[in-house]
């Protein structure tokens, strides 16, 4: 395969550079009531991360007395998607729900809040492609905001196959969504579906890290901005 | 709460055990244990096939309905993968409604076959946009031994490679009673897998036994076919909360192409 992203001119359907994401929009404190939140935006996807904890885990006997662990709940709100999605949990977003869990717990060291959970609520407004690593973008805001012990924060992107061309922030669903901790070498979900060459993953992982140093930037922003109000 | 759950005292030996190389069957970090695949678990199914990987085993059996194509695609059959993991197959595995575990191990299997191009969905039209073959795959595991993600891809594509078309009456039903001549049209040179890597501390390996797998902290699994000589990876998730490093990354896909076509090898014999 040849290395076609270098052809940097290229302008997709949507008028954006093959590495051009879209416009993000971050904030957090958009929940009053939780310990944490925030709303992440890229385009026309929005998601919405509330977190509630660390507070005590019912039913008691899954709460574990070495640590307190993490519970994430990610779903799409019924009127985000053009046919109305039937309320309540589908396996796609069990699934979800899971790997957002996962990417983000490597970030968080929860031993001091033994037998607590923190309940992450991660909720897309309107979907538009990539809602999982909208989502997660959220939700690691949310938890900073929330003043949870964390590593670092996570930054999730997609990238994808547009035509030959790998391209980063894609429109259309088919993608590789990744996330990293977002000073490392660290990746905290991949989930790739497609057909790609083994060589060719090196440079999915390049274009994800150029990725989510912006989204990072964007992440950081927000923080600041609702410690200075 | 976590699917992997084993003492303290296994975890600690084993990574030191991981980090020498070692493993209690004396086998290596990447050593797949011997596997065997057989056929005819049930002629009722349309197709079906038994994987034994070391002690786990798995049965996966296809049935054919005939249903409508979905709107979107009204030249296009679809495919369904379904299945359990029964309580008899572990003391870990419980009855009621299905477990994340058992959410996720037939999507996993889905997205490896869909997109490995083993079975075209086009060529499983009866009527365009009224009438179309519904393939689904159900995965059981019978005992489970460790890996049983990696045992249920090999057992899912065993078994659409020996999937006969059922008869249908003048009616459009299906003939249970027609001996079926017509194999499933797959992709006979397409034979698409999951190896999934296992993390305990700083060390990778495959093929874990179920205490091996209950004390990793991560895993990630690779959907992975070949066509043309060439590999293609088809589909990944990474489970469980450890990160993966890029190295560690890295380092799989040099020996993914090395994995595939040692254990595809191994498997040519039952076909």
């Amino acid at each position: 395969m040849q290395k076609t992203h270098k052809m940097t001119n290229f302008k997709r359907p949507s008028g954006r550079t093959l590495t051009e994401m879209r416009k993000m929009y971050a904030k957090v404190g958009v929940v009053p009531n939780a310990d944490g939140s925030a709303m992440f935006a890229f385009g026309d996807t929005v998601a919405i991360a509330a977190v509630y904890g660390p507070r005590q885990l019912h039913p008691q006997h899954m709460q574990d007395p070495g640590t307190g662990i993490l519970r994430v709940n990610y779903d799409l709100l019924s009127f985000s998607v053009y046919e109305r999605k039937k309320p309540g949990p589908s396996r796609r977003s069990q699934e979800i729900s899971k790997v957002t869990e996962w990417a983000l717990s490597p970030v968080l060291d929860l031993k001091e809040f033994p037998n607590t959970v923190i309940d992450v609520q991660v909720y897309i407004l309107q979907a538009d492609a990539g809602t999982r690593t909208a989502g997660i973008n959220a939700a690691s805001l949310a938890l900073a905001h929330a003043g949870v012990p964390m590593k670092d924060l996570v930054c999730s992107i997609s990238v994808g196959k547009l035509d030959k061309n790998l391209v980063v922030d894609l429109d259309k669903a088919t993608d590789f969504p990744i996330a990293k901790i977002a000073s490392t070498n660290e990746y905290t979900l991949l989930q790739l579906d497609g057909k790609i060459q083994p060589g060719v993953v090196k440079e999915i992982l390049g274009l994800a890290d150029k990725a989510c140093e912006e989204i990072y930037e964007v992440q950081k922003k927000a923080l600041k901005e609702a410690i200075e109000q | 709460m976590s699917a992997m759950e084993c003492s303290n005292m296994t975890k600690e030996t084993l990574d030191r055990m991981f980090t020498e190389g070692k493993r209690f069957d004396g086998r290596g970090l990447l050593d797949y244990r011997p596997i065997e695949i057989s056929f005819d678990v049930s002629n009722k199914a349309e197709g079906s096939a038994r994987v034994k990987i070391g002690k786990t085993e798995v049965i996966v059996g296809v049935k054919m309905v005939v249903g409508e194509p979905y709107p979107d695609s009204p030249d296009k059959g679809n495919l369904t993968v379904s299945g359990d993991l029964l309580p008899m197959a572990s003391p870990r595995f419980e009855s009621g409604p299905p477990k994340f575990n058992a959410i996720e191990l037939p999507r996993l299997v889905d997205r490896a076959i869909r997109h490995s191009g083993i079975l075209d969905l086009k060529e499983l039209v009866i009527t365009s946009g009224e009438k179309v073959w519904i393939v689904i795959i159900d995965i059981y595991p019978i005992n489970d031994d460790g890996n049983i993600i990696d045992a249920a891809t090999i057992g899912a594509t065993a078994a659409l490679r020996k999937t006969m078309i059922p008869v249908l009456d003048e009616k459009g039903g299906i003939d249970y009673h027609k001996k079926s001549k017509t194999p499933l049209s797959i992709a006979k040179d397409i034979f698409p897998m999951i190896i999934t890597f296992f993390k305990l501390g700083d060390s990778v390996l495959l093929d874990p036994t179920r205490e091996e797998q209950e004390a990793c902290e991560a895993r990630i699994a690779w959907g992975i076919s070949k066509w043309e000589g060439q590999h293609m990876i088809n589909s990944c998730q990474k489970g469980e909360e450890l990160a993966f490093t890029r190295s560690d990354v890295e380092s799989m896909m040099d020996l993914i192409p090395k994995k595939f076509d040692e254990v595809s090898e191994k498997l040519k014999k039952f076909f």
